[in-house]
């Protein structure tokens, strides 16, 4: 269940260049998200921007929930701007999360870019079972919630396009350099991922030659975020599945590229 | 003093609706998806995403992207097919107390006179609503809702195949949609849905690449309004059959705007995205004006406008 609910803007504070976290506070009681849902966010009150834009929750407390959110365009320009005290419109959560982890199985949690945003939510909600972390960037400015993963002592290995910080190449080329390495163990692990389609892409093949199974958040545009309109779907084995709701968390064994 | 109950019952044709707020096709899902956030019961109808004989898989994304005050969409009429749709989906509808419209599109002629006769023969379909406007389709296609020659031909082979209320859906993007509403009139329609999306394309000028796959799609939402209402005038004045209007309805202000252009109803679209209760604000606002304005009786909204 998801509801329609106005939220108070508490704190909106650049982190990196362009990157922003939001933190609401529901005016209403809402229902608790899980790590991989979203909320659906208006930024404006009139007709323009018209529609509300798609965002993974990226941490949770008892009062507030937070968003971390690149400026990329139109309604992300208008959403840097606002201030503590404004008021939206949100609805949400939306959309299945990560599937619960098993018990003995050791997550794989990988990130490119802002995709970090629902895996930092689900590696909170996992750390006990001290997940590896792979985080990816183009470059070192734009590697984001290092801090933020070492205070819930996770360390993760860093991969930048540039060479700029960790690895020269992509978080999936340290992925596939660790399980090359590790490859007696790797039957004990299961991978939670979200970046850019091209990555979730090369991580399935990954996850297939390793045989490991695999979970990737995916985006698309969207208009409803409730499975109404059919404008975000992806093709998979079982058909097109709308990522809004049938997502956007899909086992990546089962799309077809 | 006497308070008397103001009457929002509104007929098309056959078909009476308890209140004239609807749902446009293809923006609220099967009803399902929005049954969280408003009570179907107070809906005047749900017309449910275009339905075909076989199901559809539609186009690649991306299929929608926002444009000032409006937004594009090539979905394909991507949908599961009629028998699925009685299956899976009906029986949820039957439940609640309100008009079920389905809508539906062929083909080709025969294709919409066969998924016509399939859809009367169920309980718990009140009416038809004919799709021959989509943007997203073929050349081919879209003679069916530009050329009055085919529509005439392709509405006379669906009328002889159903009893139902027959609502024919027509486009925007003709010069002249008197001589459309004719034609849909002319071959037995009961009444006209006014408008469907109008032809669009948007490019990202720094990868000179059309935002949708498709290139080209439909414009909905706010920025379409005035054409629509312009278009519901002209088939009033032109068709003796009712009309439901459509095209950027967002507020009550809107929805009184189209019946005083002539629509005996209306239909809500791109609005359920911005706000799923957007449908009940704007039934609770026809209420509100009624009532401020001395007005007891929505018909006599129908057609007012003075000019
Ligand atoms: C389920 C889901 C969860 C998401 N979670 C997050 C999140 O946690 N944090 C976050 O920052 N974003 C997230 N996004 C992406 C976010 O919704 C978009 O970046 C946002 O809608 C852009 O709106 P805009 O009006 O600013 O940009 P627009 O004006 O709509 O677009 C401007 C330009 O940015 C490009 N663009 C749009 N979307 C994206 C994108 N996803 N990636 C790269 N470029 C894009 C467009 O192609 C366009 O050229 C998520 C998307 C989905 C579907
Ligand atoms: C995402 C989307 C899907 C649509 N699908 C259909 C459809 O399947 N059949 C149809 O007749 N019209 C379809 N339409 C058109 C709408 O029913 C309506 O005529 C149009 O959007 C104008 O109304 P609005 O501005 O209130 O959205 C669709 C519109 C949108 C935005
Ligand atoms: S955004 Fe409408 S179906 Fe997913």
């Amino acid at each position: 269940m998801s509801k329609l609910f106005l939220a108070s803007i508490k704190e909106n504070k650049e982190i990196a260049g362009s990157h922003y976290i939001l933190t609401l506070s529901p005016l209403t009681k809402t229902i608790k998200p899980q790590p991989g849902q979203f909320f659906m966010l208006s930024v404006s009150n009139g007709l323009d921007p018209l529609l509300k834009r798609p965002f993974s929750i990226f941490r949770v407390s008892e009062k507030h929930f937070q968003i971390l959110y690149r400026v990329v365009g139109k309604a992300t320009e208008i959403l840097k701007n606002k201030k503590a005290g404004d008021v939206i419109e949100a609805l949400g959560p939306l959309g299945n999360g990560f599937p619960r982890i098993k018990p003995n199985i050791k997550p794989i949690l990988i990130a490119g870019g802002v995709g970090v945003a629902p895996l930092f939510a689900l590696a909170e909600s996992v750390k006990y079972k001290k997940p590896l972390f792979f985080l990816g960037a183009r470059n070192k400015k734009e590697l984001l919630c290092i801090n933020e993963l070492r205070k819930i002592r996770i360390n993760p290995v860093i991969a930048t396009d540039d060479g700029s910080a960790g690895l020269k190449g992509t978080v999936v080329d340290a992925l596939s350099a660790f399980l090359t390495r590790h490859s007696s163990l790797v039957t004990r692990h299961c991978i939670y991922a979200c970046g850019p389609k091209a990555m979730l892409r090369e991580l399935s093949f990954l996850a297939g030659k390793f045989n490991i199974e695999a979970y990737g958040a995916f985006e698309e545009n969207m208009a409803c975020g409730v499975g109404a309109c059919l404008g975000c779907m992806v093709n998979t084995k079982d058909g097109l599945r709308s990522v809004c709701k049938e997502g956007p968390v899909f086992p990546l064994g089962e799309i077809l590229w | 003093m006497v308070r008397l109950k103001s009457n929002l019952s509104v007929n098309i044709g056959k078909l009476k609706l308890k209140n004239p707020v609807m749902t446009a096709s293809g923006t609220f899902g099967y009803g399902e998806e929005y049954a969280g956030f408003v009570d179907l019961n107070k809906l005047g109808a749900v017309v449910v995403k275009g339905l075909s004989l076989n199901p559809s898989r539609g186009n690649p994304t991306p299929r929608i992207v926002e444009t000032p005050s409006g937004m594009l969409n090539a979905i394909g009429l991507q949908n599961i097919g009629i028998k699925a749709f009685i299956k899976d989906k009906l029986p949820f509808l039957k439940k609640y107390d309100t008009k079920v419209v389905v809508n539906f599109f062929g083909n080709a002629v025969k294709e919409y006179a066969e998924a016509a006769r399939r859809l009367s023969g169920e309980s718990g379909i009140h009416a038809l609503e004919m799709n021959i406007s989509c943007p997203n389709k073929q050349a081919g296609w879209i003679a069916f809702g530009t050329d009055p020659k085919v529509t005439f031909k392709v509405v006379s082979a669906v009328r002889k195949a159903t009893p139902l209320p027959l609502i024919v859906k027509l486009s925007p993007n003709v010069t002249d949609i008197k001589i459309m509403a004719k034609a849909a009139e002319d071959a037995g329609a009961d009444a006209l849905s006014v408008i469907n999306t109008i032809t669009g394309m948007s490019i990202n000028i720094k990868t000179r690449r059309p935002h949708l796959a498709n290139i080209t799609g439909g414009l909905s939402g706010p920025a379409i309004k005035p054409v629509a209402v312009r278009m519901v005038w002209e088939c009033y004045k032109t068709a003796s059959i009712p009309i439901i209007g459509m095209g950027g309805i967002i507020t009550a202000d809107d929805a009184i705007e189209f019946m005083l252009a002539g629509a005996a109803a209306v239909a809500v679209g791109t609005a359920n995205f911005i706000n799923p209760k957007a449908t009940m604000d704007i039934l609770k606002g026809i209420t509100a004006f009624m009532s401020k304005e001395g007005i007891n009786d929505v018909k006599r909204l129908i057609g007012g406008v003075e000019c």
